[in-house]
């Protein structure tokens, strides 16, 4: 089994080799030297860049990226299992003793009581991307006729 | 390595092994010294993305593949990234965090860093280390015990247990999670300037 994983290993170092070779030699032999101004700009195609790259990401992001992860952690746990779970069945269906549902009950608890925790984070509204402000009616997306959509953009650019 | 594959394999396995273990931490060692030298801190969250991705080799090469996987999956496509926007949702002031540390701080951490190396190289020693496939091969009556040991990999052998021995730990992760998830959701939702979030 170890080996597989070996494989997996050169490999990731003969594609890092390859992209450095690439990156750094190949493209200093073939490609010609223009020293030009317009070389160093962000788009070479010749649109200017707006401001800077560092912008305050909204905090919408993290509260997803946090939501992500404990599923995540959910699907770790679920995989192993799944893995088993067949073999597991037919083992207790063979012996004859014990509840076949049991490793199905097992399961629908750890994502019942994890459900829970996504209808709270759905009913409070962490999920929503548009999210309604403090005293206003909330907003749908897109847009509709009169809604602010517009200044939403403007404020994340200010 | 086990006692029993060093006789199986011989020299050139032992010395195969030590040439992966001596390449896996030096992916892990070499990243690690770049999150400490490098001044900017996306760059720190970069170098550590090659350490967690040596660490996910050194499980690979300790045959618990599962561990290793996991470590990928999670910390080095959930965690990392959680850092990544958690960086990013401060102001841009503290990026470069080297010019803001004191010598006192300086001090204290090399302190604390040699308290740490002290106490892991006294573990390290007081500890005897075990593969997957030495710590499982007890219970070779198991079928997926003899999975592990035929290198079929940890995840069957996993799951077995949550399904029996470890079923309450099982359960009480899920609550655990769920605690994790409302408050992380309950702190990230309170807004301390009052409107943007």
């Amino acid at each position: 089994m170890l080996f597989q994983y070996a494989h997996a290993l050169i490999g990731f170092l003969f594609g890092m080799l390859f992209v450095a070779l690439q990156v750094f030699l190949l493209v200093r032999l073939l490609a010609p030297r223009v020293k030009e101004p317009m070389k160093d700009s962000t788009y070479e195609c010749g649109e200017p860049p707006v401001g800077d790259a560092w912008v305050r990401f909204d905090m919408r992001f993290y509260t997803m990226a946090l939501i992500f992860i404990i599923f995540e952690v959910e699907a770790v746990f679920l995989f192993p299992w799944a893995t088993v779970y067949n073999d597991l069945i037919a083992g207790l269906r063979a012996a004859g003793t014990g509840n076949v549902l049991f490793p199905f009950i097992e399961v629908f608890v750890f994502i019942l009581v994890l459900g829970v925790g996504l209808i709270y984070v759905w009913k409070k509204g962490d999920m929503d991307w548009v999210k309604a402000m403090r005293g206003q009616p909330k907003q749908s997306w897109p847009p509709t006729e009169g809604s602010t959509g517009e200044r939403d953009v403007e404020k994340d650019v200010a | 390595m086990s006692a029993a594959g060093r006789g199986r394999e011989g020299e050139w396995a032992l010395s195969f092994h030590a040439i992966i273990f001596w390449a896996l931490a030096a992916m892990t060692i070499v990243p690690a010294i770049g999150i400490v030298v490098s001044k900017n801190i996306v760059h720190m969250a970069f170098w550590l993305l090659g350490t967690l991705l040596g660490v996910a080799g050194l499980y690979l090469h300790m045959e618990a593949d599962f561990l290793g996987m996991t470590q990928v999956f999670v910390y080095i496509g959930g965690i990392n990234v959680l850092l990544l926007f958690g960086i990013m949702l401060t102001n841009r002031e503290p990026l470069y965090v080297r010019a803001a540390v004191k010598r006192p701080a300086i001090a204290s951490a090399v302190l604390l860093g040699v308290v740490v190396a002290v106490g892991l190289i006294q573990s390290f020693g007081a500890t005897e280390w075990h593969t997957v496939k030495d710590a499982v091969a007890p219970g070779l009556a198991d079928a997926s015990a003899k999975a592990v040991v035929n290198g079929d990999g940890t995840a069957a052998t996993l799951g077995t247990y949550l399904l029996s021995d470890y079923i309450l730990p099982f359960e009480i992760v899920s609550i655990l999670l769920l605690v994790v998830l409302v408050g992380a959701a309950y702190i990230a939702r309170r807004d301390p300037e009052g409107g943007s979030a």
